[in-house]
């Protein structure tokens, strides 16, 4: 009875007999990918000719394509690049990151921001800086390890015969709780200014970032990310429900797992790197979903929306108020408010309720 | 109609918790009773502990026999008449704000992670005092708790009339998106200003640890009308909550108005979690929890739910607090932290028990 003829149901759709994979090309969710890949590559170009020692932005051309000019080759290279490597790679993670849990969890708001990894990370920071324990673990190293530790306890915490989607995310709400109010009673319990740094870190900022960070941070989103685009192919029936994901011959708690640690590792490494930045895994997904027109947030596209809102962000912050090394944080922050009312005001008109 | 409106009463009192049996009249009755004696005998200990412990015969004869207990032991009377007594009652009111609160906002959002902060009146309340801090100059904590107090309030206004644009009117997926929207919005612009005002960080971080330290009786005075309009309007919401509970579409055949319901239950929220949050920082998470706790005991009827959370509530916050003022002696923990450690992980084994999801 199995034919070997593909009949395709829908335009795009494609299977090859070796090696065996079989899909759907979506021309628009490429078309809006190349659109956002050109976007990101030019605010990036941008962001990297600004500041005191103006660069034009042939020169910035020409440095990054390896030009040996000393003056803008360094200021280039070594200064400006890493923190907009930082930006991209961070915007990019945090985006994937929040794609995944909205995928597992089948809900729009939940983004590590909501279910308490950025907690876990910032509370193991924040005492970091105010116990002085701090002083042999770097920050960055602090915040990996606050935020594995945390969603390793909201995974063992939500295992009852297999861990829900639903449950995840109310003991993460729990935990989040926890985790906030610890923070808060460290900053009591700081002097001013040990609570000023720990409050700048709370924002999540990219400022003065250097290859230092860019490295480590690159490295996992280097593993993580093809990783995740491995088991996207399990995250699609996961999506449909634990039930019919299970009929579809999905391993669910196998790949709820694997998905769990990689958006669990993405979050971590650019926490450690960036600090929680707000919104952006809240909110990068749900952009990228309808700009694709899917029914789950897709991953590649994500990522990219990611990246372009946390370097467009950079970008205002520093032509808005050009001298006060504003944090990104506020500004991805405050954009992404703009655009859930925006969707919201959509909604009401068309009707959806919603 | 009559039998139509018993049913559906009978339906609201079992309906969510099959394996329940709801309590009768005078079992609900006891319950009602040893919640409150459980709650006065908190607000004697909250009295007597602290950094100073007072011996309960001293906080007796201190409370009804004040005239001849200032003039035998006069520290006594200033510690209980001028820090404790305030502080028990601020702990009673805002906990009962909260609690009525948070048992309002899941009856009206049919979501039991639901709590009062969700129509934005901790994010209003925090960049009000930031922008009173830093703009203003205010520094007194009496000062800005107007702030807080008016800042609750608008941003609440706003998350209701951003949610009730359009079609629809004020459904409870947009008002929770308009409340999400409007706290990042309005956190990002606190954080914008605290990172440039090491002044108004000071302040914030102690406002936003949750404390029921700053309570003056006069302050707790001017606030009581707004409490007791809350509290009516909270009561007095009940039984409409209880057909809402059933369905907007039954709700509407049992002859209820879903605009005015969804009005009366804002107003009441707004007027009890932006004072509450005014007077002691955003202790929300009391909201979210005690209702679950109640809903458990009483079953769904809101009747019941409502007034016994607002009992049950106040008793969480006073033993947070009292637990707050030992712990580190003479040092204290604020209220707000505490409660999210005591709260969180019974919390936790609430969703374990899978009992949550029971709304």
């Amino acid at each position: 009875m199995t034919s070997t003829r593909t009949t395709p149901i829908r335009p795009g759709a494609f299977r090859l007999t070796t090696p065996p994979i079989s899909g759907v090309l979506r021309p628009r969710t490429l078309a809006v990918c190349v659109a956002l890949a050109a976007a990101t590559f030019a605010v990036f170009c941008v962001s990297l000719t600004l500041g005191d020692y103006p660069v034009s932005l042939p020169d910035v051309l020409r440095a990054l394509a390896g030009s040996d000019e000393p003056g803008p080759a360094f200021v280039v290279r070594e200064l400006r690049l890493p923190r907009a490597l930082t930006g991209l790679l961070v915007g990019a993670a945090f985006a994937v990151s929040g794609a995944i849990f909205q995928t597992i969890t089948r809900n729009p708001l939940a983004s590590p921001d909501m279910i308490g990894i950025n907690a876990g990370a910032t509370t193991a920071v924040v005492g970091g800086i105010v116990l002085g324990t701090g002083a042999g673990l770097s920050s960055s190293t602090l915040g990996v390890l606050g935020a594995l530790a945390t969603a390793l306890l909201i995974y063992l915490l939500a295992w009852r015969r297999g861990a829900s989607g639903y449950r995840i995310i109310l003991i993460g709400i729990g935990i989040a709780w926890m985790c906030t109010s610890a923070t808060d009673y460290l900053l009591t319990r700081a002097k001013l200014h040990e609570a000023q740094e720990a409050f700048g870190w709370l924002v999540g900022s990219i400022n003065g970032r250097g290859w230092e960070t860019v490295l480590p941070l690159a490295v996992a989103v280097g593993v993580l990310l093809p990783a995740t685009l491995l088991l996207t192919l399990w995250s699609r029936t996961l999506s449909l429900g634990d039930d019919v994901a299970r009929g579809l011959g999905t391993p669910v708690q196998r790949a709820r797992f694997g998905l769990l640690i990689a958006g669990v590792g993405l979050v971590a490494f650019a926490t450690a790197a960036a600090g929680p930045v707000l919104f952006v895994a809240l909110a990068a997904p749900q952009v990228a979903q309808r700009l694709a027109g899917q029914a789950t947030p897709p991953p590649v596209t994500s990522a990219l929306t990611g990246a372009f809102m946390v370097l467009a962000s950079d970008l205002l912050a520093r032509y808005l108020i050009p001298d006060a090394d504003l944090p990104v944080g506020v500004v991805t922050g405050a954009l992404g408010a703009a655009f859930l009312l925006w969707l919201l005001a959509r909604a009401n008109r068309a009707g959806t309720g919603g | 109609m009559r039998t139509a409106t018993a049913d559906a009463e009978t339906v609201t009192g079992s309906s969510g918790s099959p394996q329940r049996r709801a309590l009768t009249a005078p079992a609900r009755t006891a319950l009602v009773i040893t919640v409150a004696a459980i709650l006065l005998g908190l607000c004697v200990l909250s009295l007597a502990a602290g950094s100073k412990a007072v011996p309960l015969d001293d906080v007796y004869r201190a409370v009804f026999d004040r005239a001849a207990a200032r003039v035998a032991n006069p520290q006594v009377d200033a510690i209980v008449w001028g820090v404790r007594l305030p502080r028990t009652i601020c702990a009673v009111l805002v906990g009962s704000a909260l609690g009525l609160a948070g048992a309002l906002m899941q009856g009206l959002t049919r979501n039991p992670l639901a709590d009062p902060g969700l129509l934005g009146v901790s994010a209003g309340a925090s960049f009000a005092i930031v922008v009173a801090v830093a703009g203003l100059g205010v520094s007194s904590a009496t000062g800005y708790v107007w702030f807080a107090f008016a800042g609750a309030f608008a941003a609440a206004v706003a998350v209701h009339l951003l949610g009730s644009l359009g079609h629809g009117g004020a459904t409870p997926v947009k008002i929770a998106l308009a409340g999400i929207a409007l706290t990042f919005l309005l956190g990002s612009c606190t954080s914008a200003i605290v990172l440039r005002h090491p002044q108004a960080l000071d302040r914030f971080r102690f406002w936003s640890a949750g404390s029921l330290t700053g309570a003056d009786p006069g302050l707790l005075w001017r606030m009581s009308p707004f409490l007791a309009a809350g509290v009516l309007l909270a009561i007095a919401a009940g039984p409409a909550l209880n057909s809402l509970a059933l369905g907007d579409d039954t709700a509407i055949a049992l002859g209820r108005r879903l605009g005015t319901i969804r009005i009366q239950a804002v107003l009441a929220i707004t007027l009890l979690a932006g004072t509450a949050v005014a007077i002691a920082g955003p202790i929300v998470f009391i909201g979210l929890v005690v209702p679950h706790v109640t809903r458990m005991i009483t079953g769904p009827d809101h009747r019941w739910l409502l007034p016994v959370t607002a009992l049950l509530a106040p008793c969480l916050l006073l033993f947070a607090d009292i637990v707050g003022r030992v712990v580190t002696r003479p040092e204290e923990v604020q209220a707000g932290i505490v409660v999210a450690f005591l709260g969180g992980p019974f919390f936790i084994a609430l969703v374990r028990r899978q009992r949550v999801a029971e709304l």
